[in-house]
């Protein structure tokens, strides 16, 4: 039996999309200029698809950091936490970001799939039930199922249906309870309601964990995230976060007040059997997180810029996922050969965005997902929106009015 | 109150008419996924469809061993009923 037969039905569609002019296996990008330009067939492209948030990959104090840390710890360290991997740099960074979001502890991960992959199941065992919004991201899925717990999935940002869940659930079992939430949601780019999923809380009870991996460096006045931005911090109980988008390296944490926290090192297969972050990778995001903390008008930039880009669209009449302010901005196109077309075209005009599409979407929806950075100019913005007014509004892809 | 397999396999149907894009025929043999070529989230969506009609949570463990809607209408009923 030839194990990759399973995928023959997805040929067709792979062959489909080469045809529209999408690459094999992914966009290449030869070069890249800035963290808003890059080299992509042969033309100088507008990135706006890029997660990157505070547009901070280039920062010179980052780059330098790095290179130090190059020179003096070398190139990887070859080992796990656990074992040989657990340099002073690692634990410095778990302090400044313990300090950064006002938590007691912190553990850094190598990367943001693995801090949830930990996170969620180390706190979540097989007799435990963990609730996830349909919504979520993979690596909670994946995590769920790597913890062996219950799993049951609410509707998408609705604490109602959540609260039905868990009254019917109430006599059941004598395991607890974990509610995984996210501070922005990647797709369509919408807050969690986390003021009536707090309300759920207080009602039925349960653990909370954020996922603010769209959201941390980006929303609130401290930059802590959601939580952080509705002024709820301490409703959270435990907090996720990554360094692959507004800390501009690789890797991710997770944060909490609990006491015994420390012992999810030991629990967390994700964290143990792993190796740690190369050197690196830590001081570029120590540095990251310092300009972060010392630059809050990174985030305002950010916020004029999204503002910006949700308003051009709308003006185009576009149909947005999202009615709210957001840094991710998408929009939703009638079906797969109209998305992957209008994708293909706007990447000839000079703009990189997102390709987003089922199942990897929400409610089964075709998409051409933007985010955006604070390093985008105001020009770069008018410019995105312009490609989109030739690309995407001409083609019909207006509100109902 | 019983609910016949009858009464919950119409109900099914019904609840995947959306999802059943191509219009394939529904028999009680049907594998949900497979026979009807539809994605894992659109599955998890008409099984949230489901939980909702019948007021019962179906976790996502017990789906990944229900294929069939006779295996889902077992699953339906045992809810219903408290097992």
């Amino acid at each position: 039996m030839d194990l990759l037969a399973k995928y023959a039905h997805f040929v067709e569609r792979h062959k489909r999309m080469i045809e529209l002019g999408v690459h094999d296996v992914g966009v290449s990008v030869d070069e890249i200029l800035s963290p808003t330009r890059a080299m992509i067939k042969g033309r100088e492209t507008i990135l706006a698809g890029t997660n990157n948030y505070m547009g901070i990959t280039f920062e010179k104090e980052c780059i330098e950091a790095g290179k130090r840390a190059l020179d003096t710890a070398g190139t990887g360290t070859t080992g796990s936490r656990m074992a040989n991997g657990n340099y002073a740099m690692h634990q410095e960074l778990e302090a400044e970001l313990a300090a950064f979001l006002g938590r007691e502890h912190v553990m850094v991960f190598t990367t943001g799939y693995q801090a949830n992959l930990g996170m969620i199941s180390g706190l979540a065992g097989a007799k435990d039930t963990v609730y996830l919004d349909a919504d979520s991201h993979a690596s909670i899925y994946d995590a769920c199922s790597v913890s062996g717990a219950q799993l049951v999935r609410f509707r998408h940002n609705d604490p109602d249906n959540l609260a039905k869940r868990l009254a019917r659930a109430n006599d059941e079992g004598e395991g607890g309870r974990l509610v995984v939430l996210e501070g922005i949601y990647s797709m369509f780019g919408d807050r969690a309601p986390l003021k009536e999923f707090i309300d759920v809380k207080r009602e039925y009870g349960y653990t909370l964990l954020l996922d603010e991996a769209h959201s941390f460096g980006v929303l609130g006045d401290n930059g802590r995230g959601l939580a952080d931005e509705v002024g709820l911090e301490d409703e959270v109980d435990f907090v996720v976060g990554t360094f692959s988008k507004s800390i501009g390296s690789i890797g991710g944490f997770g944060a909490g007040n609990h006491p015994m926290f420390d012992l999810l090192r030991f629990a967390a297969r994700a964290y143990m059997f792993t190796a740690s972050s190369s050197p690196a990778t830590i001081a570029t995001s120590s540095e990251a997180l310092r300009q972060l903390a010392a630059r809050p008008e990174l985030r305002d930039r950010l916020r004029h810029n999204s503002a910006r880009l949700h308003q051009g669209f709308k003006d185009l009449g576009l149909r947005l996922c999202c009615d709210v302010v957001s840094p991710v901005v998408a929009v939703f196109v009638d079906d797969e050969p109209s998305a992957v077309t209008m994708w293909n075209a706007l990447l000839n005009e000079g703009v990189y965005v997102n390709l987003a599409l089922p199942p990897g979407t929400p409610n089964s929806t075709c998409l051409l997902r933007c985010s955006v950075s604070a390093a985008h100019t105001d020009d770069d913005i008018d410019k995105i929106i312009a490609m989109f007014a030739n690309v995407v509004a001409t083609s019909g892809e207006r509100a109902a009015e | 109150m019983a609910v016949d397999d009858k009464e919950i396999f119409e109900e099914l149907c019904r609840l995947l008419t959306p999802f059943n894009t191509d219009s394939i025929e529904l028999k009680p043999e049907t594998d949900i996924s497979a026979d009807l070529n539809i994605d894992s989230v659109s599955v998890m969506d008409f099984v949230m469809e489901v939980e909702d009609k019948y007021d019962i949570d179906i976790p996502l463990n017990v789906l990944s061993e229900t294929r069939t809607m006779n295996d889902l209408i077992e699953v339906v009923r045992g809810r219903i009923s408290g097992a």
